[in-house]
């Protein structure tokens, strides 16, 4: 009986580089907000390879079912395997045609345990996934990490968004948040990760996940602003020096 | 004591002599002892009338807090304050060894320092200590020139920012800064943009903590407002220890005068020495 604790060269035998070992295109930061309707979700639409900005129209946040939205921030191509995934997951349910369909909380679960059975194969999926949803009037917002790590929260954020835009969050979020309000407040966590994320592009989609449904925006870019006075002539009264 | 050949300090630069039995020192398995670093948030912002500078207190030892409410804003000159995050004794002497240095510099120029100079004067001593001195700063003042602000980083590299964050809070701190600053800010809008940035980098940086200590420096004045604002006081009262509420009641007063061990029989002559 052959097992990887008899044999432990199973587990690192070189044929065996069928795994992630390092991310290659990867997205960066996604944040997330529970509003008065339901959930509102950004994501900028840059794929970088390594330190290349080499994709800029990846769309990072995908409709799942009727009542989910996903965004995914890390490798890209594990994000798509996991979309196959629930694509087919979601087409399971729709077979049984109950007039009941999988909603956020059971797709969460779903991808919880998909993440922390791939981790402890030592096989991850190299994502940080944010589940947004509205069910029967209950809205739910979770986040699953790549090791399976997973909760529920009022507002989340992945990769810097954690760093740069959670204080934010902690700060200004509120219960009943309008629309206009919560975008400006992701607007405001997208901004500052522009500025100071150097994997950001100025290209950013919002999604809004309601009972009605999903809708997600067409790409924009955020208005930024350069001209302080220490940036015209930041050597002034020190001339020569930098 | 007069030789000829004395030993010479090396003049200047780091001194790798100890580095090869450090690492003999480290295979037979001594550890280094672990010095103390700030983990630390450390703001400084420029405004209408000059500078403020803002720190939080934590001083850690690893998961440790070493000091609760320890003192990270520097003096440096009358005019001029410097933030230190990275190691504490690095931030401490280099600081301390600039203040000299300016004053000297003072007694033999006659007139009130430079930011640029506390600036030159730092940036040299880091970088010819190549990043070994681990000491990133947030300086700050105002001179006849206008109030300036730098960040100095610990290979010796320098900025000149109109907002600053340095220290292991600097990411939560810069996401305040960058979404609410505005240039021409009065002093009351500074302060609180200052506190706001600090209590992000307390509440959301596990390095950071305690309190906000603040220095607004401008031109013919400064004030250094230590624990400005406690945002984490001891609320906690144990409902049965260490409550000494109950005096405690005086049953009896007697005083007993102790015996001398030595009995003085009579002035002598006077002690051996």
């Amino acid at each position: 009986m052959e097992s990887t604790q008899a044999n432990p060269g199973l587990l690192c035998s070189p044929e065996d580089s069928q795994r992630t070992l390092y991310p290659y295109v990867t997205g960066t930061s996604v944040v997330a907000l529970k509003y008065k309707d339901g959930i509102l979700m950004a994501a900028d639409m840059g794929g970088s390879y390594g330190s290349t900005l080499r994709y800029k129209s990846v769309e990072r946040m995908k409709p799942i079912g009727k009542h989910s939205l996903l965004g995914a921030s890390g490798e890209i191509s594990d994000f798509q395997e996991l979309l196959k995934y629930l694509d087919e997951l979601i087409l399971y349910d729709n077979m049984w045609d109950d007039g009941n369909s999988l909603g956020p909380k059971e797709i969460h679960n779903y991808l919880t345990r998909v993440m922390y059975n791939r981790r402890n194969k030592f096989d991850p999926l190299w994502n940080s996934l944010v589940l947004g949803g509205v069910k029967k009037g209950q809205k739910y917002l979770g986040m699953v990490s790549m090791i399976g790590v997973n909760f529920e929260d009022n507002h989340v954020a992945t990769g810097f968004g954690n760093h740069l835009a959670r204080p934010i969050l902690r700060d200004e979020w509120r219960e009943d948040l309008s629309f206009e309000e919560g975008v400006k407040l992701l607007e405001k966590c997208m901004r500052v990760l522009l500025y100071r994320d150097r994997s950001a592009v100025n290209k950013l989609q919002i999604a809004k996940i309601t009972e009605e449904g999903v809708t997600i925006s067409q790409p924009y870019a955020l208005r930024t602003f350069w001209g302080f006075s220490a940036f015209q002539n930041p050597t002034a009264g020190a001339e020569g020096s930098w | 004591m007069s030789k000829v050949a004395m030993d010479v300090p090396a003049k200047g630069g780091f001194s790798f002599d100890l580095c090869k039995r450090n690492a003999m020192l480290a295979k037979d398995g001594v550890q280094l002892p672990p010095f103390r670093k700030t983990g630390t948030t450390i703001v400084g912002l420029i405004f209408q009338d000059g500078v403020i500078l803002g720190a939080d207190t934590r001083a850690t030892e690893g998961p440790i807090v070493a000091d609760k409410n320890c003192e990270k804003i520097h003096y440096l000159a009358p005019n001029i304050y410097c933030c230190g995050a990275g190691t504490a004794a690095d931030t401490e002497a280099v600081t301390d060894m600039v203040s000299s240095q300016l004053n000297l510099h003072r007694y033999h120029t006659g007139r009130q320092s430079r930011v640029v100079t506390a600036l030159t004067y730092l940036k040299k001593h880091l970088f010819s200590y190549q990043g070994h001195v681990s000491a990133a700063l947030v300086l700050g003042g105002v001179d006849f020139t206008g109030p300036h602000l730098h960040t100095i980083y610990p290979h010796g590299s320098t900025d000149t920012l109109p907002f600053a964050t340095m220290g292991s809070g600097s990411l939560a701190a810069m996401a305040i800064f960058e979404s609410k600053y505005k240039e021409g800010l009065t002093r009351e809008e500074g302060i609180q943009l200052v506190t706001e940035a600090i209590c992000s980098g307390i509440f959301n940086d596990l390095g950071s903590g305690s309190n906000v200590d603040i220095c607004v420096i401008t031109k013919d004045n400064k004030e250094y407002l230590r624990n400005h604002l406690q945002p984490n006081p001891r609320t906690y009262v144990s409902p049965k220890q260490y409550s000494f509420t109950k005096k405690t009641e005086v049953l009896l007063t007697k005083i007993t005068p102790l015996k001398e061990k030595v009995e003085v029989i009579q002035a002598g002559d006077a002690m051996e020495e």
